[in-house]
């Protein structure tokens, strides 16, 4: 590596060094907090829990240091304190559950270390188009297969083999996002080649659209099958996303919004769940909803509206009233003990996260790379959208859980391997990575490196 | 190229979180108390239910009315009665459910700890980590006298209110039928329900305190009422008045008969007001309306507090007497409503508080419960002074009046509130009802000279006598028992 690199990567890595401390006090002092509020004494375990946080933490950004040079500094200590904030709130819900929570959170890690461990130069991936993808939409239709598919909640979108039980659509998401960042980068000329004009807008030839027509009918498959609407909202959307930044094609997005409303009136017409959500939506407060099926969300209102401002404190409220708070409603208990400073202070933190997923995408100079750190990054955005938009009741709640926060295994350790990916996508490639990878590309024209031989040549300006 | 796609797709979502933002601070600040008091927001009251609620305790300040006791569940304190529906009609309840009623809802600043008084004390707590404790509430209930009205009254449907004439306070009061605060404590909102459910199905309508909120004709009781305007206006005890068998109403075919169709005094030609309010004769009372007029029946009865807002920390309905323009066109209503028949209404609270400015010189005192509030380390914060409500007759007639119904207990209707060595003051009143039982009621005080207590009662539908039942009879050994209670204590 050269000496100016060198000395940045240096700066980059003090700076994750701090924030990776920084977060390993604001996660230890919340989880002080909340043990002091729940006992009054402070927690037995403080040194164990301490030095466990510190070294799994720490491990991660050495190993990001040492895996990834010159990585973004940000986005691990932002998961970090994200984690540690929901660990935190987990234990003050149900020290029972936090149990777990842990174990999954040092799994989680486990799998990062693993992640960038084992894949050195993500554009390996994009060398596995179809298996990736074929494995991904496996993934998300497993729970529809006969024995190991559990229903839980109304929602099939659960495996159990054994007495271990798991949610495949959250490794699905992962597989899905590389898959259509080396699929649409490899035919994203021929997707955006227009040859149909509607008014101002340009459409690609039918069978061009094929791809578009089946995520569509994969995410219907899943609103079908598996009752799981958050899911099915959260893959179209990553997908038509996706679609456009390979594009730039607005006509796709005319289309995608078009079939959304399509698959959104198909799904209220057909089942009765959509529909239930969507009067909970509008009714959860009216009397014949408030003690029944609109309780839930009902619920999660009076808490936000009660914490106010500045919040109860940490232990003070009574977040545990809304039920199942501890996994897709930890938004709300955070607005409830936190108040709005609290809630505020989580959706900068995702900011800061998303922002730097796009600016790592933004860095890489093939076209691979930049989809699917604008994919991962669009994922991990879009679910905080919908879930934290559900609870607070700016859309119909579709169940889904807030990355890195709520309790959830699945959810937790596929996040982290998200991350991992998302982390080595901001490093500078090894093998092929010119000097000048890092930092905002400025050139509005200039040569695409060529990492791989399915990246087609050149991009038209 | 995807950057120009990748920086929109990064501007979309920061929009979308903008979005998440605007949302939060709706829910959370400008629409926040909107949300947090809906009804179904039990947060609010988990944190009412997480204070350690200050006692309700008798004027002894030993005996417990109410108090808290800690639990194991999410409401962190269960609200206890431990004399279960004696002292009902003083501390009301409190519920999770239906809220706070009686003193529970009266006295809550000083009970949940959070009344101006008890900054310091809550400022000291705060510092010290303890958590916050709500006061103590001293009424003015005597334990020993709200038992012995109890067992007066027995089960006999009705109530029973005893007063300090010289301060207001309310000594004892009770109610048939009552309730059982405990239930509608619960912590179990079915067990709540399902109670609730239960007192309003039940006959009497108990969660209202015949003593203080249900009005009943007062019959002859109020007399006092009508005899106070007449020695106000002039007439004088010894005034006489035509004493026929039955009165000929004006403008009218109706005719108005003593009790039990008799001829006051064995037929005397005259009557004096001292006289006929011994006897409680209705034909001459009838008289003295129909001379008085309404306007001045109605203008006393009001000074009494009837249709006025009489300050009382516990529900109370004052009497009520018709609008001087409801008796315009009818004159026959004046004669009804002097002798407490026709819209006449009241309760034993209001004509308590009759007796007790009888009593009190002519003075009427406001009525209260409450005597004291002390913090939760027992240091005394308020003091309720007694206040004048008013001053509806002079002392002049509330010597007349005395006389008058000293003589009603030694020589009239009321002999059955004699106590020997005691004189007793009072008046009988036997109200007509559509069911043909009669309401049975006596408004009396002791000891005449110097009186520190009034004892006022009402036995509904003539009690266990039925028909046959007059307040001497069935009300005055009531009031008899508690204002021996009283004067023995």
């Amino acid at each position: 590596m050269q000496a100016a690199t060198t000395l940045e990567s240096r700066a980059t890595r003090g700076t994750q060094l701090a924030l990776t401390i920084l977060a390993v006090i604001l996660s230890v002092g919340a989880y002080v907090l909340v043990v002091l509020g729940k006992t009054g004494k402070a927690p037995p375990d403080i040194v164990a829990f301490v030095a466990a946080m510190s070294a799994a933490f720490l491990i991660a950004h050495f190993v990001v240091v040492r895996l990834a040079p010159g990585a973004d500094p940000v986005l691990l200590p932002t998961a970090a304190v994200l984690s540690g904030l929901g660990y935190a709130m987990i234990y003050r819900l149900d020290p029972g559950r936090a149990g777990d929570q842990f174990g999954w959170l040092m799994l989680g890690l486990g799998l990062f270390v693993l992640t960038l461990f084992v894949i050195r130069d993500h554009r390996v991936l994009d060398g596995y188009t179809y298996t990736i993808g074929l494995a991904g939409v496996a993934f998300l239709l497993l729970p529809v297969a006969p024995g190991i598919g559990r229903t839980i909640n109304g929602a099939r979108l659960w495996v159990g083999v054994g007495p271990l039980v798991f949610e495949p659509a959250e490794i699905g998401k992962v597989l899905l996002v590389i898959f259509l960042a080396s699929f649409l980068n490899a035919k994203k000329e021929l997707l955006a080649m227009a040859t149909r004009r509607i008014g101002p807008l340009h459409f690609p030839e039918l069978r061009y659209m094929g791809p578009l027509l089946v995520a569509w009918a994969i995410s219907l498959a899943v609103l079908f099958l598996e009752k799981d609407l958050g899911s099915s909202l959260l893959f179209f959307g990553i997908f038509t996303a996706m679609l456009w930044t390979a594009t730039g094609r607005a006509s796709y997005l005319v289309l995608g919004v078009v079939l959304f409303a399509i698959g959104a009136f198909i799904g209220y017409s057909a089942f009765a769940h959509v529909q239930d959500r969507v009067t909970i939506y509008l009714h959860a407060l009216d009397p014949q909803h408030l003690h029944a099926d609109g309780y839930q969300v009902a619920q999660a209102q009076f808490a936000m509206a009660t914490g106010g401002m500045v919040g109860t404190g940490l232990g003070q409220g009574y977040p545990d009233l809304i039920p199942s708070v501890w996994t897709d409603f930890i938004f709300a208990a955070f607005g409830e003990e936190l108040g709005l400073f609290g809630v505020t202070a989580l959706l900068l933190l995702y900011v800061a996260l998303i922002g730097r997923g796009f600016r790592a995408a933004l860095a890489r100079e093939d076209g691979f790379s930049k989809l699917l750190g604008a994919g991962l990054t669009t994922a991990v955005a879009l679910q905080t959208f919908i879930i934290v938009g559900g609870v607070t009741r700016l859309i119909p709640l579709t169940g889904i859980t807030l990355p890195f926060v709520s309790y959830g295994g699945s959810s937790l350790v596929a996040n982290f391997v998200l991350l991992a990916l998302l982390i080595r996508v901001s490093a500078p490639p090894p093998a092929h990575a010119p000097t000048r990878a890092r930092g905002r590309p400025r050139a509005t024209e200039r040569a695409e490196s060529q990492p791989t031989v399915q990246t087609p040549r050149g991009e038209p300006a | 190229m995807m950057d120009r796609q990748i920086r929109r797709l990064a501007l979309a979502f920061l929009a979308l979180f903008a979005v998440l933002f605007a949302q939060a601070n709706y829910l959370q600040v400008f629409a926040s108390s909107r949300y947090a008091n809906n009804p179904a927001n039990q947060r609010l009251l988990l944190q009412e239910y997480a204070v350690d609620r200050g006692d309700i305790l008798a004027r002894d300040g030993q005996t417990v009315l109410a108090r808290s006791r800690p639990t194991k569940g999410k409401f962190e304190y269960l609200r206890v009665y431990p004399n279960g529906p004696l002292y009902a009609d003083v501390t009301g309840y409190y519920s999770i459910v239906f809220g706070r009623y009686g003193a529970e809802a009266s006295e809550n600043d000083y009970l949940a700890g959070r009344a101006p008084e008890l900054l310091p004390q809550n400022l000291v707590d705060e510092i010290l980590g303890r958590p916050k404790r709500g006061a103590t509430v001293v009424t003015t209930i005597n334990a020993g006298l709200q038992q012995a009205a109890r067992r007066a009254l027995g089960s006999l449907p009705g109530g029973v209110v005893a007063l300090d004439p010289r301060t207001g306070e309310v000594l004892a009061m009770v109610a048939n039928p009552s309730y059982d605060p405990n239930p509608l404590a619960s912590h179990d909102p079915a067990v709540v329900r399902q109670a609730r459910r239960a007192l309003l199905r039940a006959p009497g309508k108990p969660l209202l305190s015949r003593a203080s909120q249900e009005l009943f004709p007062p019959g002859s009781t109020f007399k006092l009422v009508t005899a106070s305007a007449a020695l106000e206006n002039g007439m004088r005890p010894s005034t006489t008045f035509p004493n026929p068998p039955a009165l000929q109403l004006p403008n009218s075919t109706a005719m108005l008969h003593n009790f039990g169709g008799e001829h006051c005094v064995g037929g005397a030609a005259q009557l004096t007001l001292a006289q006929a309010l011994t006897v409680s004769c209705n034909v001459v009372f009838g008289e003295i309306g129909l001379r008085l007029g309404a306007a001045k029946l109605v203008e006393q009865a009001q000074k009494f507090g009837f249709d006025k807002a009489v300050p009382f920390e516990l529900p109370f309905e004052e009497g009520s007497i018709p609008p001087v323009s409801e008796f315009a066109g009818a004159l026959s209503f004046v004669a009804t409503s002097a002798i407490g028949q026709q819209d006449v209404q009241a309760n034993p609270m209001q004509m308590a508080l009759v007796g007790a400015a009888i009593a009190n010189g002519g003075v009427e005192m406001e009525p209260h419960v409450v005597k004291e509030i002390r913090d939760a380390d027992g240091r005394v914060v308020k003091e309720i002074k007694p206040s004048v409500f008013g001053q509806p007759i002079s002392a002049r007639t509330s010597a007349e009046l005395t006389a008058m119904m000293v003589s009603v207990v030694t020589a009239g209707t009321g002999t059955a509130a004699q106590i020997p060595g005691v004189q007793v003051a009072g008046k009988t009143g036997t109200a007509e009802t559509p069911s043909g039982k009669p309401h049975a009621w006596f408004v009396s005080f002791a000891p005449a000279r110097n009186p520190r207590i009034v004892v006022a009662v009402v036995v509904l539908n003539g009690g266990d006598l039925g028909s046959d039942a007059t307040g001497g009879a069935v009300a005055a050994p009531i009031a008899k028992a508690v204002i021996q209670a009283a004067l023995r204590g």
